[in-house]
């Protein structure tokens, strides 16, 4: 053992300089030449700066709403629920979500409710929303804000990001991104 | 749906474009051949071979390579017990986290020097930055150790000496800085592009459209997750792992970090073939891992898709897929793809939480972990992989009536008996332990009301999931499991350690007997390792031992709990 100690502290040491700290320089350095230096991907709208992809909690009726949070959107201390599919608790839960959402949404019909506007993201700070998930919200927007619903339609289809080069993966929205286009929307009229 | 299910094809596809290429790389590497990188590493590796003390040409027996492998693990521990129990006044912790108690240390630092990264804490509040920079140091390490001994196996294999000294210390710089290294800086540069924090500033404040104040947390987390990602390690960097925005921003960075996820494991078994000089001895075990990989993933992309049965009864339609604990950028069968991908290996790493996922594929995760040899864990995945072929080679031996060899060599009782030690460990680890908590628990509900988070069968679940997750060296969890308490840091924190060093002590013991027995020529009478009739006996003897050994737990967790959902 006595022959291996003295390796064993120097090649950790500079394994410690190596992967600790040139390898974390190399990277921050590199970040530092792109936009916004490393600090998450964050844009401007309104003289406000919001980061692109971390939910936001929307519960007014006048926005499209974000997916349910397990940590009430947290981003200091993000999760899920991790409640399993057959807790009885967590199935009451997502039941009194579809009947909050059917009642802020008259005349919606239940089979046209998607699940992930009724079921906790993984993170709590999930910033997408499915299209169905949209559309299931057009008409109560269209009703309070006073615009038709095809106009509100449009600004869903113009928001929707398509799959990766049109082949890969789904299909989302941003729902911040759809909300700030919704108030420009609202302010142009 | 169906773009979804493109998607999964490209992953798999470019999974095998870039892992069969590195697997001769990194033969080569470890051969002592050319590469086009040698001009940036030989200057590189003397400098490491010289800081470290390290005598090159001395050859070291299995023996030496053992307690030099432990040695530095040791002294390892003692640094990452320091630095995570005294986080709060080091440097580098902006946001003012605290130091960890000392069995959440012993714990996460047991986790990271086994490769397993295991996290009781989260990141966001657990975790200095110096903090999370040594974990990524042990990312590095771990995984460089699990493939130099991984390594040391290829060779005690072959039947002649390469005339090339195998030595512990160099094949472990050589993981570290000729494999892991430039492929991690090639993903967290990709990463940094497609904007992944790497910053060392603490929370930003931010308010919200609505007019909320909200605390955003950041770091350094593109270099972070790369090595995470690529070396079997899956500890995150924040609570949710892959799910949280920052750690896996987009279906992008999501193919590139599932892709990392199999990458080293895959490119370990071409790498054999390249060292040995035996193609088809490479293809019959990648063979017997793809089949055993294929029927853990195809059940678990088509549950998943078809989303919770009792939400569907709530008249909710499931087209989406199962969607609790996932994100709507990945969707429900990259999340699947990518679940079996980090259990099958011993990853860990999650896009979506696994304790919300329907039942069967909760339990396909699980038997990932509880097989733990198809792929399984940089290096170390595969000398679970031997034990298995010198199971399967000593019962066909026993059933023509021969002396049972492999590659040239005698299996006689000796390595028989490790094997069988070996073999057994892990189902014997993971079923004690859920037993054991599942005992505690029954016997005093109130008392241990914290730890399950979920009733039932599927509270069961989550206790068996973390032995499974912990024996496996996964680090994957059902995490509503209570799991930052002094029986669960400590059981598993035990379990980590033994289901590491031991799993890595057996396979070198016997590739190290072995090679030092008489070669016997291949005749007509040999058993032959590289055919099809063999891989399926080594797939039967794992099929075998896992059923066997687990399927009276999962019948009570994850079987139990989805027939009650049947409709």
């Amino acid at each position: 053992m006595k022959t291996h100690i003295f390796p064993a502290i120097r090649l950790t040491a500079i394994c410690f300089i190596f992967f600790c700290g040139l390898y974390t320089l190399i990277v921050w350095g590199f970040a530092q030449l792109v936009p916004n230096k490393g600090k998450g991907e964050t844009f401007t709208a309104n003289n406000k700066t919001y980061y692109t992809n971390i939910a936001q909690k929307f519960n007014q009726d006048k926005y499209f709403w974000s997916r349910p949070s397990a940590v009430d959107y947290n981003a200091a201390g993000a999760g899920g629920s991790n409640k399993g599919p057959s807790n009885p608790d967590y199935l009451a839960q997502v039941q009194a979500r579809i009947d909050s959402f059917m009642v802020h949404n008259p005349g919606i019909k239940k089979a046209d409710i998607p699940a992930d506007i009724v079921t906790a993201s993984g993170s709590g700070l999930d910033p997408d929303i499915s299209i169905q998930a949209a559309k299931a919200q057009a008409q109560r927007i269209a009703s309070i804000r006073q615009i038709p619903v095809t106009a509100i339609e449009e600004v869903i289809t113009k928001n929707t990001k398509q799959p990766l080069l049109g082949l890969f993966g789904p299909a989302s929205i941003n729902v911040l991104q759809l909300n700030l286009a919704l108030d420009a929307l609202a302010n142009n009229k | 749906m169906n773009t979804e299910l493109t998607g999964i094809i490209l992953m798999y596809l470019l999974l095998l474009v870039t892992a069969i290429p590195l697997g001769w790389y990194i033969g080569k590497v470890f051969s002592n051949e050319k590469t086009w990188l040698d001009g940036i590493f030989n200057p590189l590796d003397k400098l490491f071979f010289k800081v470290g003390g390290i005598n090159t040409t001395k050859e070291m027996n299995w023996k030496q390579h053992l307690l030099a492998l432990l040695t530095i693990n040791l002294f390892w521990f003692l640094i990452a017990m320091f630095v995570l129990t005294n986080m709060s006044w080091l440097p580098l912790n902006p946001d003012a986290n605290p130091s960890m108690s000392a069995d959440l240390a012993f714990n996460t630092t047991v986790s990271f020097i086994s490769n397993t990264n295991l996290q009781h804490y989260s990141g966001e509040t657990g975790m200095s930055y110096l903090g999370q920079l040594v974990l990524m140091l042990f990312q590095f390490i771990s995984a460089g150790c699990g493939m130099a001994i991984c390594a040391m196996v290829f060779f005690a294999m072959k039947d002649k000496s390469t005339g090339n000294p195998v030595n512990f210390y160099v094949l472990f710089v050589k993981s570290c800085t000729r494999i892991l290294f430039p492929l991690a800086l090639l993903l967290a540069l990709v990463f940094v592009l497609n904007g992944m924090p790497m910053t060392f500033e603490g929370k930003d404040t931010i308010t919200t459209l609505q007019g909320d104040t909200v605390h955003v947390s950041r770091g350094p987390v593109a270099a972070f997750v790369a090595i995470k990602q690529i070396g079997t390690n899956g500890g995150g960097f924040f609570g949710p792992n892959s799910a949280h925005p920052f750690e896996n921003p987009s279906y992008f960075t999501n193919i590139i970090e599932t892709v990392s996820i199999l990458l080293i494991p895959i490119a370990m078994i071409f790498a054999l073939g390249y060292i040995l000089k035996r193609k088809r001895l490479a293809y019959t075990i990648f063979g017997v891992m793809t089949i055993g990989f294929f029927l853990l993933l195809i059940p678990t992309i088509f549950n998943e898709i078809k989303g919770n049965p009792a939400i569907m009864q709530m008249g909710i339609n499931q087209n989406l897929g199962s969607m609790e604990g996932k994100e709507i950028r990945f969707g429900s069968a990259a999340s699947a793809y990518w679940a079996i991908n980090t259990t099958v290996t011993s990853n860990g790493s999650v896009n979506a939480m696994h304790d919300s996922l329907t039942p069967l594929s909760g339990m396909f995760a699980m038997l990932g972990m509880m097989v733990n040899a198809f792929f399984g864990g940089v290096g170390v995945g595969f000398l679970n992989f031997y034990i298995f072929i010198i199971l399967a080679v000593f019962i066909s031996g026993l059933m023509v009536g021969r002396t049972p060899e492999f590659l040239g060599k005698k299996i006689e009782a000796r390595e028989m008996k490790i094997a069988m030690i070996i073999a057994l460990l892990h189902p014997l680890l993971i079923l004690t332990g859920t037993a054991i908590s599942s005992f505690l628990y029954a016997g005093n509900p109130t008392a241990y009301a914290g730890w399950l988070n979920n009733p039932g069968y599927h509270g069961f679940s989550e206790m068996l999931y973390e032995f499974s997750s912990s024996s496996a060296n996964n680090g994957s969890g059902f995490e509503g499991l209570g799991d930052n308490s002094p029986f669960w840091n400590i059981a598993c924190g035990i379990v980590m350690l033994l289901a590491r060093y031991l799993p890595i002590i057996g396979p070198v013991a016997i590739a190290g007997i072995l090679s030092n027995k008489k070669y016997i020529p291949e005749s007509a009478g040999t058993l032959k390792t590289d055919t099809a009739t063999f891989g399926l006996m080594v797939f039967a003897v794992i099929a075998i031992v896992a059923a066997l050994s687990f399927f009276p737990a999962l019948a009570l967790g994850p079987i139990a709990e989805h027939f009650m959902l049947k409709p």
